[in-house]
């Protein structure tokens, strides 16, 4: 594949081409049960275990709603500040694919449940970008395909496929962007902005895991490109495989470059689906849509249309929590921060393992500085998301408070923490175990200092004389004696209590 | 002939709880029947002797130890092969779902258990219930016991056949488009579509979700009508169905049996009528008006002019559903897989599956209705569909603004001969006309027997239609007109093989 760079520089991108972005961004709801049958909705799971008749699409059986799924579709459209739609109806999306069990997904086509909304997306320098929501509606998953043999680990190539049910008729929920223009050479970074933004919405709402390496957040970035100045969109392409964050922003910058070095050399973009490729950060054609897809829509006559009363919309939006724009906004003003401070927050994924730091027992400015100074680093060494580190904002703030207690310096209480990360056990145990107890006990701390004066009588004859700095010598042997465990300020104390 | 076989439901069933007779007997004199002459009527697709027997076994101890057992315990009853019965073969009359054993029952199939029904087999049905003769079952059709070279009607021939060759006192069929009516008209047997959404389709294989509704089949409008009780009311698992009781079918049945219609307002269909009707069966319609009258009923005319476009808008909605319905037939997960040699693709083999699983009739409404969602031709041909179902519906509501129930006759002509319309699907078709529009508006009708063409000495049928809900208006009536000019399948012939 044809590195990025090779093709175009991407300052000659933006300065010929504006971009259009469009986010297409499903969500998986973590509902106990499917969308339409009572099977169990958890990933994973042994291979077609959490299936039925109806998720598998056997012979006669029928869809029922669910109605916590359509509870959550709501609360995503209030948070999105969509409209409600007061009557909608089910449609049927019909095409043939091996992992759909009835050869149509059960989805909503003219009838979204929530429309015509936005988002206010904050970027890394705190620039915000409002984008429109075109609408979100609610639809099924599909099953799994695990295509065996071939070197792709597509469909194409492979020897043969196995079909794994468990997600079929998972609730998902598709929230769809209206075209995005004037974004300019920021386009990628409002793209990963946008889907932050949404996955720490979804996670604030408590709606879905939100997990894009477990599949439960996806997002298709459909990209295209028009001349500088220009008023009609180019032809787009739709990337989809895009399973991280990061991969959001690099699928857009790939297709931008891409797109721009076809039409600079003259050609025109092809519509269709891309695949994007984590390895190589490029994407690769796949269906080609030039025999444009009909789906046959028409309205699904299994189920009944969803009439959202009023006060029942009403009663939800009251359910809403403190979204996460709201959120900073109050810790901002709670702890403190300044501009930048808040944003290394936020852009460190920290605030809500701050605010549970806080609330174990530590002052805000004691859990920033372990969360966003001291962990993220941690984090970002072992490729991890800090919320996935493996050490919880309570035995942060037990560390804090032994540190407060003057039971642990802070050189010790790195230590424990690295202890902690190594799977150690609690920052108690770790202390134990690797004996990393400020040494406190006076009598020993006094036996220490009393043998430092002995082994240095010059040095102690000074301080008896009032040459109070000399006691560095006689403190630096005590800690030294004591393995740093010492609390170097007491023992000063101490040094000059025998002395005098 | 034994007696057993010729006793009615509600016969059968007082004599078991009575322990007069046992319903393993019962099970076996209609098991025997359908050996004997089954070869010759082919209703069954599949007899499953050994779990009737153990189904009437059951209700022969619960009745023994007293315990209390509803209102059909016992009762054989031939069930159309399109309910999903666990355990038991369901092929809805189709080569895609040859040796498919469902692993769950129909909510339907649950409840006749439940009462202690007994389920003797699978009737046979024009493939995924598209047809209107069973000509189109992938397994040969079934002959109308009353002329072995005629058409038994259909989807549902197998189950009214059942109940017309003395198989089975009870029967269960589905009617999209007229299937449960049309074979009980062309069989000299009672059929009931109930209201849309009156008994649950769970478990009943899709062909037209809109229209589809389970009802019951049976010799006697009063059997109908305990069978209705049964299988009918709320089913959480499908979600168009209707909350609320089943309407007091049995005691309607109990009123009308006493002959008086005094008070009763019968609107007669003006468009049903003309040309295409054969003048047999329109002279046994007049003969049962006139009877109607005598009953005491109050006859009008009435005029529903929409339902001259029900059968093309039928036609638009019906394969339109079916064609998405019929999608998740795909060789992929259960029934037919044809062309996997390990060389050809996933699409190949769904291509080959389907291609070499449906049949012509099945073929030909996937892509009509194909066709009909297509983008471009959506409002066109589904758009419009949808529409004059509303205007259907209106002239319903017009309709019984004036009168209780609607007549007609339910089908234009009587039974045709087996082939005589293979091979014009526009004419079999109009076998349909005076069925279609209930089931259009979701409302209730059925077909009671009214008497034989004079022609042909062939049955014809009555249709009642009521508004939704009111079952029990025309089961009243049917009742009052069944009581008055008496059964007809005194006179159906001894079958071949018949001792």
């Amino acid at each position: 594949m044809t590195s990025v760079d090779e093709l175009m520089d991407y300052a000659e991108v933006v300065e010929r081409f504006d971009p259009v972005l469009g986010l297409e961004v499903h969500v998986e709801l973590h509902t106990a049960t499917k969308m339409f049958c009572g099977c169990a909705n958890r990933f994973g799971g042994e291979p077609n275990t959490h299936v039925c008749p109806t998720c598998l699409g056997l012979p006669g059986a029928l869809p029922v709603v669910n109605g916590k799924a359509v509870e959550s579709a709501i609360r995503i459209g209030l948070a999105l500040n969509c409209s409600i739609a007061e009557w909608c109806r089910f449609a049927r999306k019909n095409y043939f694919y091996p992992d759909m069990p009835k050869n149509f997904q059960t989805s909503q086509y003219d009838e979204p449940i929530a429309f015509d909304g936005w988002l206010d997306v904050t970027l890394d320098d705190g620039e915000v970008v409002r984008v429109e929501i075109e609408r979100a509606h609610m639809e099924e998953d599909t099953g799994k395909s695990l295509h065996v043999g071939g070197a792709t680990g597509r469909i194409h190539g492979a020897d043969h496929s196995l079909l794994d049910y468990n997600r079929a008729g998972v609730p998902l929920i598709e929230i769809v962007t209206k075209p995005i223009p004037g974004t300019g050479a920021r386009a990628p970074e409002v793209a990963r902005a946008y889907v932050t933004a949404l996955r720490d919405l979804l996670k604030a709402l408590d709606v879905s895991d939100v997990r894009m390496d477990q599949g439960s957040l996806r997002c298709d970035a459909n990209v295209s490109l028009m001349a500088k100045g220009a008023e009609v969109f180019g032809t787009r392409t739709e990337t989809k495989n895009v399973n991280s964050l990061r991969s959001v922003e690099r699928a857009v910058r790939f297709e931008m470059t891409r797109q721009a070095a076809v039409l600079a050399s003259g050609g025109s973009v092809v519509q269709e689906t891309r695949h994007f490729d984590e390895s190589t950060g490029g994407t690769s054609s796949g269906r080609t849509k030039e025999t444009a897809e009909d789906y046959r829509y028409f309205p699904e006559p299994d189920l009944v249309p969803i009439a959202p009363s009023r006060d029942w919309v009403e009663e939800l939006r009251g359910t809403l929590p403190e979204l996460p724009w709201e959120r900073r906004r109050r810790v901002q003003q709670e702890w403190s921060l300044t501009d930048a401070e808040l944003r290394d927050l936020v852009n460190a994924g920290a605030v809500d393992l701050v605010a549970a730091t806080v609330a174990a027992g530590a002052t805000p400015a004691e859990a920033r500085s372990w969360w966003v100074a001291y962990l993220t680093k941690e984090a970002n060494a072992r490729g991890v998301e800090l919320g996935e580190l493996g050490i919880s904002p309570e035995q942060i703030a037990r560390v804090v408070a032994l540190v407060n207690a003057g039971e642990l310096t802070n050189k010790l209480a790195r230590e424990v923490v690295t202890g902690v990360l190594a799977g150690e056990g609690e920052p108690e145990a770790v202390v134990e175990a690797r004996g990393l107890k400020v040494v406190s006990d006076d009598s020993a701390l006094e036996r220490a200092v009393d043998e430092a004066l002995a082994a240095q009588p010059d040095v102690a004859a000074k301080i008896r004389d009032g040459k109070v700095a000399a006691a560095g010598a006689i403190v630096g042997a005590v800690m030294k004696a004591t393995k740093g465990q010492a609390d170097a300020k007491k023992v000063r104390d101490l040094v000059i209590a025998r002395c005098s | 002939m034994s007696d057993l076989i010729r006793s009615t439901a509600a016969e059968l069933a007082a004599k078991i709880a009575a322990r007069e007779v046992s319903a393993v007997e019962v099970a076996q004199a209609h098991l025997d029947r359908i050996a004997e002459v089954d070869g010759s009527v082919h209703a069954f697709l599949h007899v499953d002797a050994e779990g009737a027997l153990a189904a009437a076994r059951r209700v022969d101890d619960d009745v023994a130890a007293g315990r209390e057992v509803g209102p059909l315990a016992g009762v054989p009853l031939a069930l159309k092969d399109v309910f999903a019965t666990e355990g038991i073969p369901t092929t809805c009359g189709s080569k895609m779902l040859e040796g498919w054993v469902p692993p769950y029952d129909a909510t339907v199939t649950r409840r006749l258990r439940e009462a202690g029904v007994v389920i003797l087999g699978k009737t046979n049905m024009d493939e995924f219930a598209m047809g209107s003769s069973t000509e189109n079952s992938a397994y040969g059709p079934t002959r109308n016991p009353w002329d072995l070279d005629r058409i038994p009607g259909g989807s549902g021939g197998g189950s009214s056949a059942s109940l017309a060759a003395f198989e089975a006192p009870l029967a269960i069929g589905t009617d999209t488009g007229g299937s449960i009516r049309q074979p009980g008209a062309v069989t000299g047997t009672v059929g009931v579509k109930p209201t849309y959404g009156g008994v649950s389709r769970y478990g009943l294989v899709a062909f037209s979700s809109s229209l589809d509704q389970g009802g019951p089949c049976a010799r006697t409008v009063l059997d109908a009508a305990l069978l209705h009780e049964v299988i009918g009311g709320y089913d959480p698992m499908d979600s168009t169905s209707i909350n609320a009781p089943v309407p007091p079918v049995v005691a309607a049945v109990r009123e009308g049996v006493t002959g008086d219609l005094s008070g009763v307002r019968v609107g007669v269909v003006t468009q049903f009528s003309g040309d295409g009707y054969q003048p047999g069966v329109l002279r046994s319609f007049e003969a049962a008006v006139a009877q109607l009258k005598q009953l005491g009923a109050e006859v009008v005319e009435v005029s529903c002019p929409s339902f001259d476009y029900a059968l093309p808008a039928y036609y638009l909605i019906a394969p339109s559903e079916a064609s998405s319905n019929l999608a998740r037939f795909d060789a992929m997960r259960y029934g037919a897989r044809h062309g996997d040699d390990g060389t050809r693709s996933a699409e190949e083999v769904m291509a080959i599956t389907r291609d070499r699983g449906f049949g012509a009739e099945v073929k030909r409404r996937i892509m009509i209705g194909t066709y009909a969602l297509s983008s471009g031709y959506y409002d066109a041909y589904y758009g419009s569909a949808q529409k004059v179902r509303t205007l259907i519906t209106r002239d319903f509501e017009q309709a019984f603004g004036r009168v209780d129930v609607l007549v007609s006759p339910t089908t234009p002509t009587t039974a045709f001969k087996i082939g005589e319309r293979a091979d014009d699907p526009m004419a079999m078709y109009k076998a349909d006309l005076c069925t279609i529009p209930a089931n259009l508006a979701g409302t209730p009708a059925m077909s009671v027997p009214s008497g034989l063409s004079d022609e042909d000495g062939l049955p014809v049928g009555l249709q009642i239609m009521a508004p939704a809900l009111q079952e029990h208006r025309m089961y009243r009536v049917a009742a009052a007109y069944e009581a008055a000019r008496g059964t007809v399948l005194a006179s159906v012939p001894e079958l071949a093989g018949a001792r």
